[in-house]
């Protein structure tokens, strides 16, 4: 295992800023009117795939869910194709017509997101199993929420990944909620990674807050699966700090916890971090901040000065020719 | 009740949405018999399902009988079957159609085959309540309406309220039905409001309603398609085009005498819905008429359906897949 260089620790927290101030603008536009679109949050959980993404190649294969845009960033899909996506625009990945919910860019190894809650896991597997069939040391890393432990593909495909040995990362990002129910209503397992390792697999949870942890169980999990190691699943613990997505309530949270995960909240604390314990400069972070911001307005200007995709597309990608399609 | 009467009365019910419809339905079945109980995903208080439909029953009637479910859509549908074959009359909650994918063993090879399997000896009364989106950007996953898909699975009764009284009315029979029944409900009309009759309420399955009368052309519909072909029989009627629009409500059992009575009179027939076109619930429908009232009609019967692709997520591309109140009233000027 390498140490964590400070230039490193500031690429992951570039790239949480990065997360972060989207996330502030697209905000601030469907606040005003500016932007229309559904969008989940993933504010509090920029370091999970921002330390995933360190230590991965772009050739490596991701695999996401709705509550995906900070993956997205994070595995180096462009930011302007994916506002694009977001607004509908003919410029964004999926030509406008997948969406929010299904951002696919093959380019930057984005291969699947998926709206229905546990449907990436097997897709996963199917992308390892592609890598060790053909020798290509290409790792997989599937994200996904707390609640997809609840529905049994994901079972059927952690189980199906440990078997085979296949090199995967599942990667449960455990914001303690499933759309409005928390974690203790739904399950009696206190810990979800003692309950996938037994399914034979390397298990652990990792503090999914900080920089410095889940670093480490990433380089960890990732390094092993690309030598051949077998797969990893693991919990990461972090908070959801909202409401499910935009505009919804959050009157079944519970205050006082809101409160004590917003003060510490994973930027913030992470520049703190980075100021106290790594010695960086606020002249270094200020400036950084500054050029991310320039680079997420140009991105949504480009974005919202896209066209809307053209009629004709409602017909094509149905199938590989539209002579298949009936008439 | 001709659609006149129907409307008088209604003038009396009070008005409510098609959610609290929903929600009154379940109410009075939950207070008239002990065994009806409800599961599924975030459906006890405070959220009272997504959707609204059990708001304020779980604190109502306790949390053993509106169940809160972990996100496992197999578990909810394979324990309400389970319920259901000794007897009881579980309401699942399926949060929206597309997720049937992920329960449809349990729904096509459990719950509609085991009457026939078991030779009659077992049965299913169950009820799935499920939201269909569509027309809100909502993406391939989350806006499609399924109806042709549980119609091609016998044993399932298909259900797809456009009002909140026939809501109510439906929802209270699937309830006390001896089958397994779908209850569709399309999120764009969940809180349009309208009349419905106070207290127990029931509306028998395979009963089409004639939301409009009118002589020159039959539109055949249901669901969240309904106040669009309303909407261009309304503006069809000002060109001097006499419009009848019925709503068929349930799709199994099918009201087919309905539109076969409203065909002999127009001679025109076009079917309308958000399912999709090719191999759709039109289909049907159309070869029933056509034989039925072959060398009658004065034109062929006609069917518009959504575009053959999955939901496209830019506004500008979901507006031409679904069939809308302009289209409509194009296709029906044709016919006239
Ligand atoms: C199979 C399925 N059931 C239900 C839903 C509706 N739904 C969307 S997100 C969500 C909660 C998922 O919780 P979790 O897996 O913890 O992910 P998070 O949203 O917290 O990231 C639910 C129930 C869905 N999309 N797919
Ligand atoms: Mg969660």
């Amino acid at each position: 295992m390498t140490a964590l260089t400070n230039d490193a620790a500031l690429r992951i927290f570039r790239t949480m800023t990065t997360i972060r101030t989207t996330e502030n603008r697209i905000i601030r536009g469907l606040n005003s009117g500016e932007l229309t679109m559904t969008f989940y949050t993933v504010r509090g959980q920029e370091a999970i795939p921002a330390a995933i993404g360190e230590h991965l190649r772009r050739e490596d294969y991701m695999v996401t869910t709705y509550r995906g845009m900070h993956d997205c960033i994070a595995k180096g899909v462009p930011l302007e194709e994916l506002l694009a996506e977001m607004c509908g625009k003919s410029t964004g990945t999926s030509k406008g017509k997948g969406g929010p919910m299904h951002v696919s860019d093959p380019h930057s190894g984005l291969m699947v997101t998926t709206g229905v809650v546990g449907g990436g896991l097997p897709i996963a597997v199917g992308l390892a199993l592609s890598s060790a069939l053909r020798g290509d040391g290409r790792v997989t890393v599937v994200n996904f929420g707390d609640g997809a432990t609840s529905i049994g593909a994901t079972h059927e495909a952690v189980n199906l990944a440990a078997l085979w040995q296949v090199p995967v990362v599942f990667v449960c990002q455990n914001n303690r909620y499933g759309e409005h129910t928390k974690f203790a209503d739904y399950t009696r397992s206190a810990s979800l990674a003692e309950r996938f390792a037994t399914y034979g697999l390397s298990a652990r949870a990792v503090d999914g807050n900080s920089i410095e942890a889940m670093s480490e169980a990433a380089e960890a999990a990732i390094t092993q699966a690309r030598s051949g190691g077998g797969p990893t699943f693991l919990e990461c613990m972090t908070y959801r700090l909202g409401g499910h997505s935009f505009g919804s309530t959050t009157e079944y949270m519970d205050p006082d916890e809101l409160a004590r995960a917003e003060a510490e909240e994973p930027v913030a604390r992470n520049r703190r971090w980075l100021v106290a314990e790594r010695g960086i400069g606020e002249d270094v972070l200020n400036q950084m901040e500054a050029e991310v911001e320039a680079q997420v307005e140009s991105a949504l200007t480009f974005a919202k000065n896209s066209d809307p995709p053209p009629p004709e597309e409602l017909h094509t990608d149905v199938f590989s020719t539209m002579a298949a399609s009936p008439r | 009740m001709t659609p006149q009467q129907q409307a008088n009365a209604a003038v009396a019910d009070p008005v409510c949405t098609l959610s609290d419809a929903v929600n009154q339905a379940i109410d009075i079945a939950m207070e008239e018999d002990s065994e009806v109980f409800c599961l599924g995903e975030d459906i006890e208080d405070p959220i009272g399902g997504v959707m609204k439909g059990t708001k304020g029953l779980s604190t109502k009637y306790g949390r053993d009988r509106v169940r809160n479910t972990p996100i496992s859509e197999q578990a909810i549908v394979g324990a309400a079957i389970g319920a259901s074959l000794v007897g009881m009359r579980p309401i699942a909650e399926v949060m929206l159609m597309d997720f049937f994918a992920v329960a449809m063993d349990q729904v096509a090879n459990h719950a509609a085959k085991l009457r026939y399997m078991s030779g009659g000896r077992t049965n299913v009364p169950i009820t799935i309540r499920t939201s269909v989106g569509g027309g809100r950007q909502f993406g391939a996953q989350h806006s499609q309406s399924l109806e042709g898909w549980m119609m091609q699975t016998p044993g399932l009764k298909v259900v797809m309220p456009s009002t909140p009284r026939d809501a109510k009315g439906l929802l209270y029979t699937c309830i006390f039905d001896d089958d397994p029944c779908i209850h569709m409900e399309a999120l764009t009309l969940l809180f349009t409001r309208g009349p419905v009759p106070a207290g127990r309420y029931a509306i028998p399955l395979g009963v089409a309603d004639v939301k409009r009368s009118g002589d020159d052309v039959t539109l055949v519909t249901w669901g969240w398609q309904v106040p669009e072909a309303l909407a261009a029989a309304e503006q069809l009627e000002s060109e001097g085009i006499s419009t009848e629009v019925i709503d068929l409500r349930t799709l199994v059992p099918l009201d087919i005498d309905a539109v076969l009575q409203s065909a002999e009179r127009t001679k025109r027939v076009l079917i309308v819905h958000a399912a999709t076109q090719f191999a759709g619930p039109g289909a049907e429908i159309a070869a029933v008429v056509s034989h039925e009232l072959f060398g009658e009609l004065e034109k062929p019967v006609e069917r518009m359906g959504s575009v053959y692709s999955p939901i496209p997520y830019a506004a500008e591309l979901e507006t031409l897949h679904y069939p809308e109140r302009l289209r409509i009233a194009e296709a029906v000027r044709r016919l006239a």
